[in-house]
């Protein structure tokens, strides 16, 4: 789950990380009420899950509470477009008006896991405020590591090897190293996935800060954190996949015409992918699970129909616990019910198919049986032309 | 011969009483897996198709002899179960789950760390030598007995390949799902290094899929050691950056885990690399043929 930069600041605040202090605003006024606050020389800042967003106007320092009114007045309700948005950008709702800080110089800090060592890694760099892929790919040596042992924890040596390391300065080092030890014990007990300050500012009197604060939070672990479960913040989530969440269907959206529905993961990238082979573009990723049923099938349905870029459907089923004859009559109920208009190819394979295949044949619809999934790649690209 | 699984595998099921463990249970036994009991804490003494039922993976041991394990434990108390099967000595352990918290997943591999058992999973379809013994959920009637290895990250892509291969009449000596979660057991690495080894292994399959780097350093062990065919796939070449593709831990993220560098690196070590899977079984049979 991907969370706010203000809210992601209040939980490290909460840790013990230092942060600016600032107000999150919903409306013009509360912007307003909060640049008064904080003396008028402020920073206003759109919050979007995105990142990139002060290269695409959603970050202005201003002198004045008036200043800050009309920054606010400009960024709230703008659509925002960043490297991470697409081109249609996405809209802001939410402000963060922060105090603003003398910097002195700008560093980065940031937990993730090491997959292969399955083990959570430390990683801090002198340069700060760039992306941190960017760094990785031109510089790699200017990010240095210190891995987290599992029930040990990040040890203030560790900490001390990166601050000195990225070259913070003596008299810094100590207030450093309190917030990277604060940021580590925030990740463990917050089951964060990654956790990134990006820039972590020395100031000119020479205390740090995190400026930003991105925190995404393992979905698996979010049982254990019912005081996360009001952070999710459904506006800036794709709505199809807000409903399809609601039936425990994996749906993403993307930007093709061909839309899929597949059970397990794995295949149904192989079928996004068979379809771009063929000369095709996905609609969406659609994994109905290891065990769906018609219920669920109607819902993928509709949640696939209701994209209306959509041409034309694939449905790609190899049947081991999802027996195809389950799937085939969820399909036919399905068409009934929604009225189908668009063309639509099914493969099945598996446990059941012949009953499968029947149901789907005898069902009156015009339905499509392929056989094999490249068969089923080259009649769905056809069929959407 | 096979790797890992045989007729001589004595299994107990973790979640046996449960709905997903008796229904994979009572087919695995239907295919001749010697399912020799089970666990669920507080119906120990009791029975279950037929079989007993432990309170703890300790008692089974005992009394049965059993030296594999398979979970189907809900994901808040999956990883207890992966280190209480690990402490009770069994030496296979396969983890079905889907969705264990990845911080319980780094302190259950700590505890693996030394131990002489290898765990499979977790958020895996599980393993099974055809005709002798099937643990997990695939469906075993497409598999054939035979020998091809088939090692993958995904379940019903690992079922397509299969079943491409029994259908040109090719069997398979194991098949292996390793799980598509961030942390897992078995590797790519390591299952390949068994198949290997296996003088009744022929020929290899490899499936991978977008998300950290386990292809690449099996594709670097391959083209150093493995001299028999290894055909791949790997799922997720139209997959955007940034989004989680149904596996947890199919995802490319800060510019690593693409399809296109995986797919480069296994071509370099002299993988057969499919560009779709519908070609998997089909490139086998011409990498057997030559």
């Amino acid at each position: 789950m991907k969370i706010h930069e203000y809210q992601g600041k209040a939980i490290l605040a909460r840790f013990g990380v230092p942060v600016p202090k600032g107000k999150v605003a919903f409306t013009v006024d509360e912007a307003e009420a909060a640049a008064k606050e904080l003396g008028g020389f402020v920073v206003v800042k759109a919050q979007i899950h995105a990142g990139g967003r002060g290269k695409g106007g959603g970050v202005k320092v201003t002198k004045s509470v008036a200043d800050a009114v009309e920054a606010s007045k400009k960024i709230l309700g703008m659509q925002l477009i960043t490297h991470q948005t697409g081109p249609q950008g996405q809209r802001v709702r939410r402000l963060l008006v922060e105090e603003a800080l003398p910097i002195e110089k700008e560093f980065y800090l940031g937990i993730t896991l090491d997959r292969a060592k399955g083990k959570n890694v430390f990683m801090a760099s002198s340069e700060g405020g760039m992306e941190i892929e960017v760094v990785a790919e031109h510089s790699p040596e200017k990010i240095l590591k210190e891995t987290i042992e599992p029930g040990v924890g990040l040890q203030p040596f560790q900490a001390r090897n990166l601050a000195f390391g990225i070259g913070l300065p003596a008299g810094s080092i100590n207030a450093a190293v309190k917030a990277m030890m604060a940021l580590a014990k925030a990740y463990e007990e917050s089951d964060a996935s990654l956790a990134e300050i990006n820039p972590f500012i020395l100031l000119k009197d020479g205390r740090v800060m995190a400026l930003d604060a991105k925190i995404n939070i393992d979905d698996n672990a979010l049982y254990r954190h019912p005081e996360y479960a009001d952070l999710r913040d459904l506006d800036e989530e794709d709505p199809l996949e807000v409903e399809a969440s609601k039936f425990q269907l994996n749906y993403i959206k993307l930007d093709g015409n061909i839309a899929c529905m597949v059970n397990g993961a794995g295949l149904a990238m192989g079928t996004m992918d068979i379809i771009k082979w063929a000369g095709g573009e996905p609609a969406n990723f659609l994994d109905v699970g290891g065990g769906a049923n018609e219920e669920q099938i109607k819902n993928a349905f509709r949640i696939l129909l209701s994209d209306s870029a959509v041409k034309a459907v694939l449905i790609n089923i190899f049947g081991g616990i999802l027996r195809c004859d389950v799937l085939a009559t969820g399909v036919v109920n399905a068409a009934r019910e929604l009225g189908i208009g668009l063309p639509v190819v099914i493969r099945m394979e598996g446990t059941n198919v012949e009953e499968g295949k029947r149901i789907i044949r005898e069902s009156g619809f015009n339905f499509q049986v392929a056989d094999g999934m490249k068969d089923a790649a080259e009649k769905v690209v056809r069929a959407a032309q | 011969m096979s790797i890992f699984v045989n007729k001589q595998t004595r299994l107990i099921v973790q979640g046996f009483t449960g709905s997903q463990g008796t229904f994979h249970a009572t087919q695995s036994i239907n295919y001749g897996t010697n399912v020799v009991g089970g666990v669920t804490p507080g119906k120990g003494g009791s029975k279950h198709l037929d079989r007993p039922v432990f309170d703890t993976v300790a008692a089974a041991v005992q009394d049965t002899g059993a030296n594999a394990t398979v979970i189907f434990v809900p994901p808040p108390f999956a990883a207890d179960a992966i280190m209480e099967a690990a402490e009770a000595g069994i030496r296979l352990i396969v983890a079905i789950t889907e969705g264990i918290p990845v911080r319980d997943m780094i302190a259950a591999r700590q505890f693996l760390e030394g131990r002489d058992c290898v765990l499979i999973g977790p958020n895996c379809p599980g393993i099974i030598t055809p005709e002798e013994c099937r643990i997990g959920i695939m469906p075993g009637h497409i598999h054939k007995r035979g020998h091809v290895g088939v090692v993958s990250r995904s379940g019903t892509l690992t079922y397509e390949a299969v079943g491409q291969l029994t259908a040109l009449g090719i069997g398979q000596s194991t098949c292996i799902g390793i799980g598509g979660d961030p942390i897992i057991g078995t590797t790519h690495l390591d299952a390949i290094k068994f198949f290997n080894a296996d003088p009744d292994t022929h020929a290899i399959v490899m499936i991978g899929e977008i998300g950290g780097n386990n292809e690449e350093i099996a594709a670097a062990y391959i083209k150093d050691h493995v001299t028999k065919p290894v055909v791949g796939f790997i799922a997720g070449q139209t997959a955007p950056p940034g989004r989680r593709m149904g596996h947890a831990g199919a995802i490319i993220a800060g510019g690593s885990g693409k399809a296109s560098d995986k797919m480069a690196a296994m071509t370099a070590a002299g993988i057969t690399v499919c560009s779709t899977p519908a070609e998997i079984g089909q490139k086998v049979k011409e990498r057997l043929s030559n």
